[in-house]
């Protein structure tokens, strides 16, 4: 695009789940918008839609982010995974068994964005105290769980990770890097 | 949402292209305060630049010893930046004591800086506000205000300045560099916010067709002797009722430099330099931070919801001043 060029339809060129997307997008589409409406990828939710609640977190780069509060015109060249591509490289498959096994979703809107953000807790942190899990998760709202039991499911998978050796560990990283 | 139009700016110099002689332009960085108020229909602009791509996302040593923060560099990248830990962990601190993992890494330093308060009468189109509506009365004042300012408030505004990074950053005696058409410049910490006065629309000393490039830390960090203690109605994910940034050098059991300032008190980062001055060769105990909080707080008035703040600060300051005194380099 042209430099100090304005206009209301933006060209974007970026990948999502690993794939290649290129479309053109309105201005003021939001990233979780573009996601659910666009791509038909309704995995990641939209809750509040004002950066508070987490429902709609998603990795952008290796980071996880707002889907509500980023503009998909910004992410020309970005590298995105939502909870359908996490689910099907098995990046998240433990934590998915661990939320089952704890009980650690009732309703599920919350739970797209919880998982990406436990994933990215575990990438950073492999033997995270309850306190840790608890502030990195502080962004993410669950209005059923009451959240002892998504603590609970983090740090069984935190544990069982740990006890399976480096070969995880591994995998993760070559998930979160930046394709380019 | 409101439509607008989109520019995404490849140079410093098409960022300010953009910008310059349109009052209805707005610079986009992280997005997490401009979009949000863009949602709320509290701001209203027709063109966004987007600047993250700007070269302008490095953590730089400076010739006097100090750090640059690139404006574009994110608020969790600089909280957990070796540097900025180890040099001033009070502003590591500060950072990651405000939102969540996520908004921290979509957060820029810059925007942080110009993020708007978070008055709910602000938020409320339906309601009367002058810095929203210029001219339109002040719905907090006489209405419900218990997050709003203690000191230097006016009749016009009694809002606070919501960012916890800033309060580290006035205690740090951080500058900022911003760039404009007439050049570039820097404006100390304390002359960039502004106070509500009769203009409560206007934040910041920052032209609107400025923008700002970097913030300059200091060579004296306070790693010794310094914390950010941060008071909210819950542990976590919580803007600040209160919060004090306290730095101390200490030497043989007495105080020879301070720094003190308060968030969630007031229209911008509150920093008392009187206060700290009071404080440089008295002993480092309990006694001498009481004096130092009264000091601070002599001239604070409460707007009935938000009388408790007061009380608050007060034993916020001694509290984190006595922590400050005990801390060791983390
Ligand atoms: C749910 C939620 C909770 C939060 N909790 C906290 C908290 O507890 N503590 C806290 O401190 N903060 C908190 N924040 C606020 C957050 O820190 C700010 O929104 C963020 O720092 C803004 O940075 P940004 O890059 O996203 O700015 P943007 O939204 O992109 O921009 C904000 C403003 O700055 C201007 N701007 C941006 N960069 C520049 C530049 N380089 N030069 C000139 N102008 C510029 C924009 O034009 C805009 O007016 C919270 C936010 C949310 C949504
Ligand atoms: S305190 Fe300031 S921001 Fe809040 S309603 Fe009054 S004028 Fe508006
Ligand atoms: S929908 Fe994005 S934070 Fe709630
Ligand atoms: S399971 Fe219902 S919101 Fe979390």
């Amino acid at each position: 695009m042209a430099e100090a060029e304005f206009s209301t339809l933006v060209e974007v060129s970026l990948r999502v789940n690993g794939e290649r997307v290129s479309r053109r997008v309105e201005a003021r589409r939001h990233l979780i918008d573009f996601l659910r409406l666009d791509l038909g990828l309704t995995g990641s939710h939209a809750g509040c839609e004002h950066g508070v609640c987490g429902a709609c977190t998603v990795r952008v780069d290796g980071e996880i982010v707002r889907g509500c509060l980023t503009l998909a015109a910004q992410l020309d060249g970005a590298d995105v995974w939502t909870i359908e591509g996490l689910s099907d490289t098995g990046e998240v498959r433990d934590l998915q068994q661990a939320f089952v096994a704890r009980n650690a979703l009732q309703c599920g809107y919350c739970t797209p964005g919880m998982l990406a953000t436990c994933a990215d807790l575990l990438e950073r942190s492999p033997a995270p105290s309850r306190a840790e899990i608890r502030e990195h998760i502080s962004g993410n709202y669950c209005r059923c769980t009451g959240y002892e039991a998504i603590i609970d499911a983090v740090e069984t998978v935190a544990a069982a990770r740990r006890a399976a050796t480096g070969q995880v560990a591994i995998g993760q990283a070559t998930i979160g890097e930046t394709a380019e | 949402m409101r439509a607008f139009s989109y520019s995404r700016a490849e140079s410093v110099a098409d960022a300010l292209k953009g910008v310059v002689g349109h009052g209805e332009t707005k610079v986009v960085a992280g997005g997490t305060n401009l979009l949000d108020l863009m949602k709320a229909d509290v701001m209203r602009p027709t063109r966004l630049v987007d600047i993250t791509r700007l070269p302008l996302n490095r953590i730089e040593e400076t010739a006097e010893g100090g750090l640059r923060l690139g404006a574009l560099v994110t608020n969790a990248d600089t909280a957990h930046d070796e540097r900025v830990r180890s040099r001033y962990p009070m502003l590591s601190r500060a950072i990651l004591a405000g939102a969540s993992a996520q908004l921290r890494n979509m957060a820029t330093n810059g925007g942080n800086l110009l993020q708007r308060t978070r008055c709910y009468y602000f938020y409320d189109t339906g309601t009367p506000c002058n810095k929203r509506e210029p001219g339109s009365g002040c719905g907090a004042i006489g209405g419900v205000n218990r997050i709003h300012a203690i000191l230097g408030a006016s009749e016009h505004c009694i809002a606070t300045h919501p960012s916890d990074m800033c309060v580290a950053l006035a205690a740090l005696a951080a500058e900022i560099r911003v760039t404009g058409p007439r050049g570039e410049r820097t404006i100390p910490f304390e002359a960039f916010h502004r106070l509500p006065g009769d203009a409560p629309q206007i934040d910041t000393n920052l032209a609107p067709d400025e923008i700002v490039t970097a913030i300059d830390l200091p060579a004296r960090g306070f790693a010794a002797h310094s914390t950010y203690l941060k008071v909210r109605d819950r542990q976590s994910y919580a803007f600040a009722l209160v919060s004090v940034a306290a730095a101390l050098e200490i030497e043989d059991g007495k105080v020879t430099a301070a720094r003190l300032a308060l968030g969630g008190v007031a229209h911008k980062p509150w920093r008392d330099q009187a206060a700290e001055e009071a404080l440089v060769g008295r002993p480092a105990d309990a006694g001498s931070f009481a004096v130092a909080a009264e000091a601070v707080l002599r001239d604070a008035r409460g707007f009935g919801h938000n009388d408790f703040k007061i009380d608050l600060a007060r034993r916020a300051i001694l509290r984190a001043l006595q922590d400050a005194a005990a801390s060791e380099t983390p």
